[in-house]
């Protein structure tokens, strides 16, 4: 194991240069470009065996790498916010084949306005594609999902590609002290792909068929069972990992100060540390503050916030999205959750960060703050009057 | 095969129990091309026909191996399984992909032209009915001038579609690809050797396949063969090829047929006038002209 000082972007590399992926596609777009950069040079210096194609699109990126897999090969590309958009036909296609590419996802903000900085609206926009959707919050995480990613996509009762999600320039850029694993461990952590959902020249196979009503439903429960079927398997992978390399993570979601905390603020990515530090804060006010930072958004861990909020007074989502016309996304998803657990109390929604713009630590405060006093239910960070901007004006309760 | 012939292919069948319609050109060419690829090609189809007649789940109709692409990803998903399979060990195989004219020359074109300027090592073939007749007969890059289509109507005012064809053969040709060639299914033999041709050659290989559709022709099913005969024979198409950065003619009418015989037989011109036909007989000579001018004949 060495240690090295890298960014997001060289973290996630050097974790697939770990993971060997047989044929890596993709197209450059800001601010992914640096990891396909870095995995140019692992395979120009041959530390990296793998097939390099230089597509011309995202939609060819994706393409080459469906077809790449329904060779049986292990197959990678990176893309981010128009990248993901101009890609998206193949992400349905990729996840209803069942072919389980791992994608880096350099969360962006979406044109127009054009705008190369992090938000999540790529990303959340494509929580229907059937991907599994899990967002890094620092530079070794993003280098263990690359490993760990495979293992749960590849895995026989998930086979499902999986989006890894960096926010652009906060996470793809900042670099930070990072353990590389040895290869050795990630061979034993991560087998070589085996799969009988490719081309097989003993017994020829039709792929990627068409589908009509009278069967197409089954093939559309079994990719959902499969997406279910991770939650399992992300625990098993997550132990597995830390047998090998020592570092535990916690599954779909990673509470903070929870237990006995009477106002909880639910994010995800990058944005989740600084919120940790604010309610550390808080704490020693005696404000009992705590954070839930959503690690995967599909599957969806439905149980586990409502678990973590179950005892909570009130909370808030802070997310760098929003369903226009409604409400953050992130949130929809988190209060159904506590709907169906049977869980009512007041929730309040903050969208912050869009097209790159900082959440600072005074923000996040008053967004505690807002929480504890009550909020509209759809606020955004730096406009003062809600209802000038889409706040639904219903006041103060969402329940 | 040495020298293949029709009566010599292989009496394997790859594309069988399919529903494309009777006399359906796009079917031949998959089929014949099949046949001489043999059982170790794996083929890559976008939406159109022939996904449509050969892919539905249970019925599903390639005996070898086959995928369906994304409608613009013809090429690209073509990159990936001859990668895929390279890294995989396997170096006994033929990655084709069989587009109609509208995922060859529309939507398609991006990366067929990606692939192209990576040599990448594949067999394109563009089976061209010159409209979208998956969905019902729609005007595409490869329409030619004057046929009707449904989204180029032929009235008083506007007889039928206005613009020539794409030149996708030498558009192909433009990269500097190491085999590109045209054929027609009414010259079988021809499209055959020119398969087994690209069959040897390393890198991209692009084969522009007139295919006839009966029903968006408005001939009959017993007419296609015919008709692409009858469409090399009066000029309106030729066979040729382009290797080595030279083009060559392979296949040159004495005396070409009658252009408005041709087209009068055919519903999807019916309408046009002898103004139109004087201005697609003055376009099929100018293209002969530059033939004549830059491709060898042998």
């Amino acid at each position: 194991m060495s240690r090295k000082f890298l960014s997001g972007n060289e973290a996630f590399a050097e974790g697939i240069r770990l993971a060997k992926p047989d044929v890596i596609s993709a197209y450059p777009i800001t601010p992914q470009t640096i990891v396909v950069e870095r995995l140019s040079e692992m395979v120009e210096d041959g530390s990296l065996k793998s097939d390099f194609i230089h597509v011309e699109s995202e939609h060819s990126a994706l393409s080459c790498a469906i077809g790449a897999s329904a060779a049986g090969a292990r197959a990678f590309t990176a893309t981010s916010s128009q990248g993901l958009l101009y890609m998206a036909e193949c992400l349905y296609y990729a996840s209803g084949g069942r072919f389980p590419i791992v994608m880096m996802n350099a969360d962006r903000s979406t044109a127009l306005p054009w705008n190369i900085y992090g938000d999540q609206r790529d990303s959340l926009s494509q929580l229907d594609s059937g991907w599994i959707q899990v967002y890094a919050e620092n530079a070794q995480e993003a280098l263990d999902l690359a490993l760990m990613s495979w293992r749960i996509a590849e895995d026989k009762r998930v086979s499902t590609p999986v989006m890894v999600n960096l926010d652009g320039f906060v996470l793809t850029h900042t670099y930070e002290t990072v353990e590389i694993p040895e290869q050795a461990q990630a061979d034993k952590f991560l087998p070589p792909y085996v799969t009988d959902n490719r081309i097989d020249f003993a017994n020829p196979k039709n792929l990627a068929f068409s589908a009509g009503p009278d069967t197409n439903y089954i093939f559309k429960y079994k990719a959902h069972t499969g997406m279910l079927a991770a939650k399992e398997v992300v625990a098993e992978t997550e132990t597995a990992f830390a047998e090998i390399f020592g570092r535990q993570y916690s599954g779909l979601l990673d509470s903070y100060r929870t237990e006995d905390a009477e106002i909880i603020l639910v994010t995800l990515g990058s944005i989740a540390g600084l919120c940790r530090e604010v309610t550390d804060r808080l704490r020693a006010h005696g404000i009992k503050a705590g954070v839930v930072r959503i690690r995967y958004m599909r599957p969806f861990p439905n149980e586990e916030i409502a678990a973590a909020l179950k005892n909570a007074k009130a909370f808030g989502v802070l997310e760098k999205d929003i369903s226009f016309g409604n409400e953050g996304t992130v949130f929809t998803n988190v209060n159904s959750a506590l709907q169906k657990a049977g869980i009512h109390i007041p929730g309040y929604n903050f969208i912050g960060g869009l097209g790159g713009r900082n959440i600072s630590a005074g923000e996040i405060g008053e967004i505690f703050a807002a929480i504890q006093s009550g909020a509209n239910s759809v606020n955004f960070l730096g406009i003062d009057d809600a209802e000038k901007t889409g706040g639904d004006g219903n006041g103060k309760s969402n329940s | 095969m040495a020298n293949p012939t029709a009566e010599k292919l292989s009496r394997d069948e790859y594309f069988y129990g399919h529903k494309a319609c009777a006399g359906c050109g796009g079917s031949l060419a998959v089929r014949a091309a099949l046949k001489v690829l043999g059982q170790n090609a794996v083929s890559v189809l976008p939406a159109g026909c022939m996904s449509a007649v050969g892919f539905n789940f249970p019925q599903l109709c390639f005996s070898n191996n086959s995928i369906i692409s994304t409608f613009a990803g013809t090429a690209s998903m073509l990159t990936g399984i001859e990668a895929g399979l390279r890294a995989k060990g396997y170096s006994d195989f033929t990655a084709v992909g069989f587009a109609g004219d509208g995922g060859t020359a529309d939507i398609g074109i991006q990366a067929l032209s990606g692939a192209i300027a990576r040599n990448d090592n594949i067999i394109y073939i563009c089976d061209d009915n010159e409209a979208y007749m998956n969905t019902g007969i729609q005007k595409s890059g490869l329409t030619p001038f004057g046929a009707r289509t449904t989204t180029t109507p032929a009235g008083s005012n506007i007889h039928g579609n206005l613009r020539p064809k794409k030149n996708m053969f030498e558009i192909a040709a433009a990269h500097g690809i190491p085999y590109a060639a045209t054929a027609s299914v009414g010259y079988i033999t021809d499209f055959i050797k020119k398969v087994e041709k690209a069959s040897k050659i390393q890198g991209t290989k692009y084969i522009h396949v007139i295919a006839p559709c009966p029903t968006g022709w408005g001939i009959q099913p017993d007419e296609t063969v015919e008709i692409a005969k009858e469409v090399v024979d009066c000029g309106l198409w030729y066979l040729a090829e382009y290797e080595n950065g030279e083009f060559t003619l392979n296949h040159k009418p004495k005396d070409f047929s009658s252009v408005e015989a041709y087209l009068k037989k055919q519903g999807r011109f019916k309408h046009l006038d002898l103004d139109d036909i004087k201005t697609i007989i003055a376009s099929r000579d100018k293209k002969w002209a530059y033939i004549e001018k830059n491709f060898a004949y042998r």
